[in-house]
């Protein structure tokens, strides 16, 4: 019997329970209301029925879902915590990795209606798993019905023609979008607590200073952990981008605002917003096949005449199947919309007036852009390059696929170099165990490029609001 | 007034120093123009690049056969239920390869060539026939056409991506005598002189590499590899075919830039493929099994269907979290937040989120998600929960941009009537902003379907060979499917991942245009 309620789906039914629980508790709310307001005058009603009703099923839905969030967070590991509690010795002993594969197949061979092999200890285990699990549940079931019948009662007694039922639900709305606008909090804090719990965890086998400055990484082999040479990767792509998007993107952004027509900026400013509607992966698959190649093709020309004219005895360049020249140029073009369009923006903020006393005093176009509008702007444009620059460091999928895998400090820009998120994806895809400094040091990773875009992010976010103040 | 005094701007010095102002003005003008110039011409590149790629893998080639369902090789007793018949690969394939070896009977006896010919034919490409066949046990011992692809390498090289190559319609040939075994010679009076000298353009070009070319004549179903030749005579080893087919014709001859050393395709099995498409049982289809498959290890039979699929599902609970709560959070923060620090700091924070690079997310995923609450690796429902985080931003971001175009009369209005502040939100100012708010969360949707890297990170890169049926399956999805083939070594997955992405671009594409329609047709000026 208990073994049989171990097979009850969960999901569906407190679903159902909780759609119940609220519709009937609504009915009762409103229904008894609407007794009282139905009698004409006698007595002053502040709320409508209908508000009643929504009160009475908060108070019903409300506890009847926490006790169904915290089965569905905490319910599979109570169980687990049961049974291997209660497991024989030989089992106590075990790793803990082993006793958790182990009790996946417990799991497994549960849900599968039976085990049919002849293992008699696994199948006297699965059995009192599902009993296990079929006690759990029937409780929580339990628990979810009491909670929502004394949520349901006590709510049921406030209903009364003066109870201010429609402002208690509203307070309650309130909470719950309040609650909605927590999460963007929630997120944060989860990031920075699991990018901090993984690192110290790392932190303390792996010293900081030898991450930080370390130059040679084999973190596959759990071996070398020197982070430099994925942050000067990094860094080098990064440059090679933005040496494409800041000229690019800012002279657009000038064109766009001071030159062009109104026709030309209404075509030409969505095509440029193209840009940075393609996702990442394509961009990678654009440097991988047409990007990478080129640049390899151009750079064994430049070995081939530099050495055929005696300047070099060796080749120069490195001339990869993989490059950062490759992926910071194409991750330039990737930028280019994230520089322009807010510096157009930020351009478009300068007041006509300023330009309008420039070429009174008989500037040329370009003469009023250079000395006036553009430093009036400039904090503005300050705040878009480094908003782009973060967005490159940041960026993934170009660089996994076109800039390589090698960590080494090379000056030479046709080299493969290796990144800091290249290295995460490396490190986290595939099987990972999150007991090993390999899988570890992927977090750390992701500690330095969350604190170092965040840097940079915050220094924009406060130039923007700041700027915007100054003209408004 | 005609003497006034000359104005001290109209002095030659001045002049000149104007025309290098305006020289200066032009230039800056022409910088920006090139800045504009050089994007587009980026964009246009990567489009035509990823189009001209696709195209190609639009269509592929299909070879028919037509066999009897011999019982004896399909389900041979013992195992003939049809749970058998369906996963008799091998007895379809050796059906399917014995009909190749009788349309070429003079390979038959030399183990490479029998080989090489298999080849034409992906083992696991039979595998939908068979278990077509199997639900329908009376075909068995029916004669029957099947349709199978052709192998990617020969599909590629139908497709002329394989190789450079100098095709040239060669002279009348009077005869092709067979001399020896396998040795043909053809004559024709000046029939091989165009030939001759483009195979001496192509030595001028590159030299002597010019020796280790293939040049194949092909007459019919039969072709050559040619050996020697002078203007008048010309010798070769048949491949395919007999002598007799060069008899009077004017064969084609096709000089192959890459040696055959080089390539993954043999003379022998462009001969055989040239013979079959002179047959008319090769023709080049459609390839909507690139929708209806899914995802293998042969780029002749991988599809993208399981990839759509999981992105559908991860979509669908991104939706599901992202935009309720998106707008929810969105009405908090601009309708009912008091301006207070911690209000402050939920702004900041959003800000700051929408900043924070993707990969970020994945790792907050694969800590807490995977590693926190046990969630399974590789599914759906977590990669949507992972971009339901990573959009919220996004959304709230631009919902909160709609409510704050409401004018503040609207909640005025409605307040002045009685409502209360919930009930001027809800059922005044939220309708109003509604489009504007659907335009921000399809946005944002969209930005969520193109993301990769957080996907690699929960794991949604494994290999998926079934269609995910639930959010809770292992699956993949499409930008993921774009990696994994892109990193691929053979050449025949790159049109198969332009393909792809053309595929994921459509859907962009569609998202976007909905949002402009809305724009467009909801767009209201207060």
């Amino acid at each position: 019997m208990i073994q049989q309620l171990g097979h009850l789906p969960m999901g569906w039914l407190l679903l159902a329970l909780l759609a119940m629980l609220a519709s009937g508790g609504f009915f009762v709310g409103r229904v008894q209301a609407e007794r009282f307001s139905g009698a004409t005058g006698s007595v002053r009603v502040h709320s409508r029925p209908n508000y009643h009703g929504y009160y009475v099923a908060m108070w019903t839905f409300v506890p009847a879902l926490v006790v169904a969030l915290a089965y569905a967070m905490l319910g599979e590991g109570i169980v687990r915590s049961l049974l291997a509690g209660e497991l024989p010795a030989n089992f106590q002993s075990m790793p803990s990795v082993e006793l958790d594969v182990y009790l996946d197949s417990i799991a497994r061979a549960a849900f599968d209606h039976g085990y049919g092999g002849a293992d008699r200890v696994f199948s006297a285990i699965a059995n009192r798993f599902l009993e296990l699990q079929g006690m759990v549940k029937a409780s929580a079931i339990g628990l979810a019905l009491i909670s929502a019948a004394c949520g349901f009662f006590l709510a049921r007694r406030k209903v009364a023609p003066s109870f201010r039922a429609r402002n208690r639900v509203e307070g309650g709305i309130e909470l719950f979008l309040f609650l909605c606008a927590g999460i963007a909090i929630a997120t944060t804090v989860g990031i920075v607590a699991s990018l901090l719990y993984e690192s110290l965890r790392f932190f303390s086998e792996i010293p900081f200073w030898d991450f930080l400055f370390g130059t040679r990484w084999n973190a596959q082999t759990s071996a070398e952990f020197g982070a430099l040479p994925l942050f000067y990767g990094t860094f080098m792509i990064a440059l090679i981008a933005m040496l494409i998007a800041a000229p690019v993107g800012l002279f657009a952004a000038i064109y766009l605002s001071e030159y062009a027509g109104p026709t030309v900026r209404a075509w030409v400013k969505p095509v440029l917003e193209v840009l940075a509607g393609i996702p990442t992966v394509v961009y990678g698959f654009f440097a991988l096949l047409v990007v990478a190649p080129a640049i390899r093709a151009v750079a064994v020309w430049i070995n081939m005449t530099l050495m055929s004219a005696g300047i070099t005895a060796e080749p120069l360049l490195a001339a990869q199947p993989t490059s950062a020249l490759a992926a910071g140029l194409v991750m330039g073009i990737m930028v280019i919309p994230f520089v322009s369009s807010l510096s157009d923006d930020v351009i478009n903020a300068v007041p006509q007036t300023l330009r309008d006393a420039a070429y009174a005093m008989g500037a040329t176009k370009s003469e009023t852009v250079k000395h006036v509008v553009l430093p009036a702007a400039l904090p503005g444009i300050i705040a878009s390059l480094l908003l782009a620059v973060s967005r490159a460091i940041g960026e993934t999928m170009i660089v996994v696929m076109a800039a390589g895998q090698r960590a080494r400090i090379s000056p030479d820009p046709t080299a493969d170099l290796t990144t800091i998120t290249v290295q995460i994806v490396a490190l986290l895809t595939g099987e990972t165990e999150f007991d090993s400094p390999k899988t570890l040091s992927a977090f750390a990773l992701g500690l330095v490029l969350f604190v170092i875009t965040l840097f940079f992010n915050l220094i924009a976010l406060r130039v923007v609001q700041k700027y915007r103040e100054k003209y408004d | 007034m005609t003497d006034a005094a000359p104005a001290p701007f109209r002095n030659e010095k001045a002049l000149k120093r104007l025309k290098k102002r305006r020289a200066a003005d032009m230039r800056f003008k022409f910088y920006g123009m090139s800045a504009i110039a050089f994007a587009l011409a980026a964009l246009s590149l990567l489009i035509i690049s990823i189009l001209s790629q696709a195209m190609s893998a639009a269509t592929y080639h299909i070879v028919r056969y037509d066999v009897v369902l011999d019982p004896a090789v399909i389900a041979p007793p013992g195992k003939d239920k049809p749970a058998d018949v369906a996963r008799n690969i091998d007895g379809f394939y050796d059906l399917l390869r014995d009909n190749l070896l009788q349309t070429f009977p003079d390979v038959q006896g030399n183990r490479l060539e029998t080989r090489q010919l298999g080849d034409l034919l992906t083992r696991l490409a039979v595998l939908p026939v068979a278990k077509s066949v199997a639900a329908n046990p009376t075909q068995i011992g029916q004669e029957m056409t099947i349709k199978v692809p052709l192998n990617d390498d020969l599909d590629l090289y139908l497709k002329g991506a394989v190789s450079p190559e100098a095709r040239l319609k060669l002279g009348a040939v009077e005869q092709g005598i067979e001399t020896t075994p396998g040795r043909v010679t053809l004559s024709g009076a000046n029939a091989f002189k165009g030939l001759q000298s483009l195979i001496a353009a192509q030595r001028a070009e590159v030299g002597d590499a010019v020796d280790a070319r293939s040049i194949l004549v092909t007459a019919g179903k039969s072709t050559g590899r040619v050996v020697s030749m002078s203007a008048d005579a010309l010798e070769m080893d048949l491949l395919t075919g007999s002598a007799s087919d060069f008899n009077a014709a004017r064969p084609l001859a096709r000089v192959i830039a890459l040696p055959e050393s080089q390539r993954n395709v043999s003379d022998d099995q462009i001969a055989w493929t040239l013979a079959l498409k002179d047959m008319g049982r090769i023709s080049r289809v459609p390839h909507f099994s690139l929708l209806t498959h899914t995802d293998s290890t042969y780029p002749e039979l991988a599809g993208a269907l399981a990839a759509i699929v999981g992105s559908l599902l991860t979509m669908l609970v991104t939706a599901f979290i992202a935009i309720p709560v998106g707008i929810f959070a969105s009405v908090y923060l601009e309708e009912f937040a008091p301006r207070n620090r911690l209000t402050e700091i939920i702004e900041v924070n959003i800000n700051n989120l929408a900043a924070v690079p993707s990969i970020v997310f994945g790792l907050l995923g694969a800590a807490v998600f995977l590693g926190f609450f046990g969630l399974p690796r590789s599914a759906p429902l977590v990669g949507g929960l992972v971009l339901a985080l990573l959009t919220l931003p996004t959304i709230i971001i631009a919902s909160r941009a709609a409510l704050k175009s409401v004018p503040p009369s609207i909640r005025a209005a409605a307040l002045g009537v009685g409502a209360s502040k919930m009930q001027s939100v809800f059922h005044h100012v939220l309708p109003v902003a509604g489009p504007g708010i659907f335009t921000g969360a399809i946005l944002g949707m969209a930005r969520a379907l193109g993301e990769t890297a957080p996907l690699l990170l929960i794991g949604m890169v494994a290999f998926v060979a079934d269609v995910p049926t639930g959010p809770t399956d292992e699956s993949t999805a499409l930008p993921v499917l774009v990696y994994s083939w892109a990193t691929h070594a053979e050449r025949a997955w790159e049109p198969m991942t332009a393909a792809v992405i053309v595929i994921l671009l459509m859907f962009l594409i569609t998202m976007n245009g909905i949002v402009v329609f809305l724009r467009r047709r909801f767009e209201r000026r207060w």
